[in-house]
């Protein structure tokens, strides 16, 4: 190598994959250039890339300049610009930009696309890749500016792929895996992400709005894609009549042919599963009854928490009347503090061609770029505008399920047409009843 | 080096451009037994840590092995996947929401020997490339950001803290003993890039001293309103200094009212707050997003500093490590963390973690912040 990296060395230890080990094997590889390929950036950008990080790490401070905007042609975004603080020692990793490349919803590859995405970025990038960003998209670690249109070139002609989202403006749609591999997916959210993405390619791509905007899509409750918590725009599975109930499989439970919660907690004795105790008692609406021979429940009043059915997944199935719940604002800390998404629409259908989605989405977009002040999430826009205010813009009735509860402080607005004679009223009448 | 086109024509930068595909179709590159099964699973379970096993209406069964990845990965590492899916799985490989990796096959023997031979795999220096697990209760993988790899607001790495974490947390990621799964995610800042905010344990970065200002550059290199606009605390204002002799428009921060966000930095470079002694991480327990039993959560803030200290961050692992050990011993069946420090009460998470309460804890953010001190009498001694 290149540099002493005595202290990173030491993260080479322990039995959790080493990252540092995976950058040094591929610092091999490109030094060894099994394939006689004539790099494009620099061959050593892995030992460089090492050697600053070994600074950071004496340092305890980052070595990435602030700033850099690069991108290729008819985008606003999906390339990330860097920079080195450090490019005379450091030459390799001088110019070393992200791109984001979009993923399919899922994350479902074959090895044919993989290779021909590792042969593009082994000639024209680092070698270093992010499987995948916490947004979801494939993320390409280090190449130069010459190098993006040629990368985008390559992308688009020969793997028919495209650029994910950077800057203020739709980012990559994810979903969790949904049917592909779940029974509990009340909708299919793979194809409604990669429907969305497609429908809405140019918000994508160019950004016009005030800040980010994320989809996420979760087939159920359990929120395996986190969209609650991590898009302002989620789209959460459930169904609205009753769960199904397999007696038979129940006794199984009970009678312990069958493990509870699928076995995720076989490596620990926790006894014999007790029905009335992990599930009936834990219900967090004690909707829920077992009289030693059936279990019943009370669906009218069962809030779809997913942990009974969780809990015995061969008995307990979710309805058929399927849909989603729409939760908006979600977002991190900065600037006004973090919030998880909001209860707007109870239930909407989630069929082909999702037009009852793209309609709620675009009422909340419409408002929030006319609205939206410079860097502000619609979730502060909620904040700053009032619940009230989406409701409105996305022609939705107030109704209790929008609240946890009802507000404690007396400060009410109300309409002035709710109120009998408006607000408008002259002071000489008020005081033809009351002297000064 | 010599440059090799691509066949994109610089002089004509517009011509056979291909815009707005998107990404490929997510059923494209389904394994056989996925595409043919799709929507049609009845239920599920989980032989051992790190093997699923799914059930169709068909009767089709499919086994998968699931190992973790490291996020940041080489196209050697990813092209060794690809030869062990060729090798076992057809071709066919995916990631998970925590960025594991997972083999798919039809076969539970070709499960058995996938999962030996994924657990086989080790770099030279001695760490396994794949190790098999992450299902169940117990650890998966971290969420994890940039830190000094590749961003410039980072107060602490990243790569590093998770890969000690797991080092010390690896049997709980080959296990499925806790009460209920542990999430475990980390943002070396507090824009919090991911799911820190809302995990079981959640490692945040911060600083401890407020940004420092470049008079000579602030007002060439930033859109000064922008700068005011991003501080939570209002404590960055425009103003005009004396630099060189000369008056120039610059920024003025209130070092009394600034927490040391970094967001300043963010909108402006003119703003560097990076700090060698000043910064390190806070640890958050509690949060969740799944709805199951209780409503999603937010995490909270229990240590408010731990010292950055590379390569292996030693207090951080040994905190880490003791709040999981102190959660596994107390909570009960199906309890996620937060719902067991609220059923014992924080009072007592302190008490039984021996973690320290300081002032630091008490929220003081504006209006929210009085709704997290205790309006009660009922409180323990
Ligand atoms: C004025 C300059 C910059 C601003 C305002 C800025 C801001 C941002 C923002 C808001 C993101 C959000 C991530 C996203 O789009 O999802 C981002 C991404 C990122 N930025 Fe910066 N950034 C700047 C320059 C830089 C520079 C110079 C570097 C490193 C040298 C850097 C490193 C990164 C990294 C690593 C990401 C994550 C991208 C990825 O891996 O996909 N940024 N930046
Ligand atoms: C300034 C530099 C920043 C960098 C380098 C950065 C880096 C990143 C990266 C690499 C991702 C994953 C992207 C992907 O998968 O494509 C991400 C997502 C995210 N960023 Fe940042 N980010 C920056 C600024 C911000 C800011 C200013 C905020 C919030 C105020 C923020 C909040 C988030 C959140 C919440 C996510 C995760 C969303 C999800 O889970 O899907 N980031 N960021
Ligand atoms: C058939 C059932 C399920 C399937 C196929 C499934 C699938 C997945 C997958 C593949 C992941 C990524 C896992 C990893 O890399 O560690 C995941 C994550 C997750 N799952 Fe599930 N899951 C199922 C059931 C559940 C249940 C029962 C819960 C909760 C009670 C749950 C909650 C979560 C959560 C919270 C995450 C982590 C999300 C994150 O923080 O990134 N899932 N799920
Ligand atoms: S969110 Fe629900 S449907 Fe989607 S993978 Fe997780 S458990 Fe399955
Ligand atoms: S899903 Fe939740 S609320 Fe509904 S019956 Fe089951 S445990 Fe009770
Ligand atoms: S959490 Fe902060 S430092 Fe880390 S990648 Fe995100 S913006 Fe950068
Ligand atoms: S670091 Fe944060 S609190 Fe301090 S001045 Fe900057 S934006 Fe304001």
């Amino acid at each position: 190598m290149k540099f002493e990296t005595p202290l990173l060395d030491q993260l080479e230890q322990g039995p959790w994959p080493s990252v540092v080990s995976d950058i040094k094997q591929e610092a091999a590889h490109r030094a060894a250039n099994p394939n006689g390929l004539d790099y494009q950036i620099p061959q050593d950008c892995c030992e460089d890339l090492l050697g600053l990080l070994e600074l950071s790490y004496k340092d305890m401070e980052t070595h990435w300049k602030h700033g850099g905007i690069v991108g290729v042609f008819g985008y606003g975004g999906g390339v990330i610009g860097r920079y080195c603080d450090q490019p005379e020692m450091f030459p390799g990793v001088a110019h070393f930009h992200t791109i984001r490349v979009a993923q399919p919803s899922g994350k479902f590859y074959s090895t044919k696309f993989l290779r021909q995405l590792c042969d593009i970025w082994d000639l024209r990038g680092s070698g270093l890749t992010n499987m995948h960003g916490s947004t979801g998209d494939i993320v390409l670690i280090g190449t130069t500016t010459p190098q993006l249109e040629e990368i985008f070139y390559q992308l688009t002609h020969e793997m028919n792929n495209d650029l994910g989202g950077s800057g203020s403006n739709l980012r990559t749609p994810a979903a969790c895996m949904g049917m592909s591999r779940c029974e509990y997916a009340c909708y299919n959210t793979q194809d409604v992400c990669y429907q969305l993405t497609e429908d809405y390619q140019d918000e994508l791509h160019r950004p016009a709005f005030p800040y980010k905007f994320k989809f996420k899509f979760d087939g159920c409750p359990n929120g395996c894609v986190c969209a609650m918590a991590r898009s302002d725009f989620a789209v959460v599975g459930t169904w609205r009549d009753d769960i199904k109930i397999d007696q038979d499989a129940v006794k199984a439970y009970v009678g312990g042919e069958f493990v509870p919660n699928a076995g995720a907690h076989s490596g620990r004795d926790w006894g014999k599963f007790d029905i009335q105790a992990e599930v009936i008692d834990r219900c967090p609406t004690h909707c829920m009854s077992w009289d030693g021979q059936k279990l019943t429940i009370d669906n009218a009043n069962c809030v779809r928490c997913m942990h009974c059915i969780d809990t015995m997944p061969r008995a307990l199935h979710i309805g058929d009347d399927r849909g989603a719940s729409v939760l908006c604002g979600a977002k991190a800390p900065v600037v006004d503090g973090a919030q998880m998404g909001s209860l707007l629409v109870p239930f909407v259908k989630v069929e082909q061609p999702y037009d009852e989605l793209k309609e709620i989405i675009e009422n909340i977009w419409d408002w929030w770029i006319e609205e939206g002040k410079n860097r502000e999430r619609l979730g502060e826009l909620m904040k700053r505008a009032s619940f009230q205010k989406l409701l409105e813009v996305t022609n939705t009735e107030a109704e209790a399920f929008h609240v946890k509860e009802p507000r404690a402080n007396p400060y009410i607005f109300f309409k002035e047409d709710e109120v009998p004679g408006g607000f408008k009223r002259d002071l000489a009448d008020y005081r033809s009843r009351h002297q000064r | 080096m010599a440059f090799i086109s691509s066949g994109y024509n610089p002089q004509k930068p517009m011509e056979g451009r291909i815009t707005d595909i998107g990404p490929q179709k997510y059923d494209s590159m389904f394994p056989p037994v996925i595409a043919k099964n799709f929507g049609k699973w009845l239920y599920h379970e989980i032989l051992e840590p790190g093997m699923l096993m799914h059930v169709a209406e068909s009767g089709d069964k499919v086994y998968t092995v699931r190992c973790a990845g490291t996020r940041t990965m080489s196209i050697t590492a990813i092209r060794e996947v690809c030869d062990i899916a060729d090798k076992y799985t057809g071709g066919y490989v995916r990631w998970t929401t925590r960025n594991n990796i997972e083999f798919i096959t039809d076969s539970l023997e070709t499960a058995k020997a996938l999962r030996d031979d994924l657990n086989s795999r080790k770099f030279e220096a001695g760490s396994n490339k794949f190790p098999v697990g992450g299902t169940g209760a117990g650890i998966s993988n971290p969420v994890h950001t940039q830190g000094w790899l590749h961003c410039h607001t980072p107060a602490t790495d990243s790569t590093g803290p998770v890969k000690v974490v797991m080092d010390t947390l690896f049997e709980e990621f080959k296990n499925m003993r806790l009460p209920a799964p542990v999430r475990i995610s980390l943002a070396c800042c507090i824009n919090m890039c991911g799911a820190v905010h809302c995990s079981d344990i959640g490692l945040v970065g911060i600083h401890r001293k407020p940004p420092m200002i470049d008079h000579k550059w602030a007002d060439k290199l930033c859109e000064i309103p922008l700068a005011v606009a991003a501080c939570p605390m209002a404590a960055v204002r425009p103003t005009k200094v004396d630099f060189e002799g000369k008056k120039v428009n610059s920024i003025a921060i209130k070092e009394d009212r600034c927490m040391y966000c970094g967001n300043c930095y963010t909108m402006c470079p003119a703003l560097p707050i990076a700090d060698k002694e000043g910064d390190g991480i806070a640890i958050m327990v509690g949060g969740k997003v799944s709805n199951r039993m209780t409503f999603p959560k937010f995490s909270k803030v229990v240590v408010a500093y731990i010292p950055n200290e590379p390569s292996r961050w030693p207090t951080l692992t040994a905190t880490v490590k003791k709040i999981v050990d102190t959660y596994a011993a107390n909570a009960r069946k199906y309890e996620r963390l937060g719902d067991w420090a609220e059923r014992v009460g924080w009072q007592d998470f302190f008490k039984l973690t021996g973690l320290t309460f300081t002032h630091h804890l008490i929220d003081d953010f504006r209006d929210p912040a009085y709704y997290t001190w205790r309006q009660s009498t009922q409180f323990k001694f």
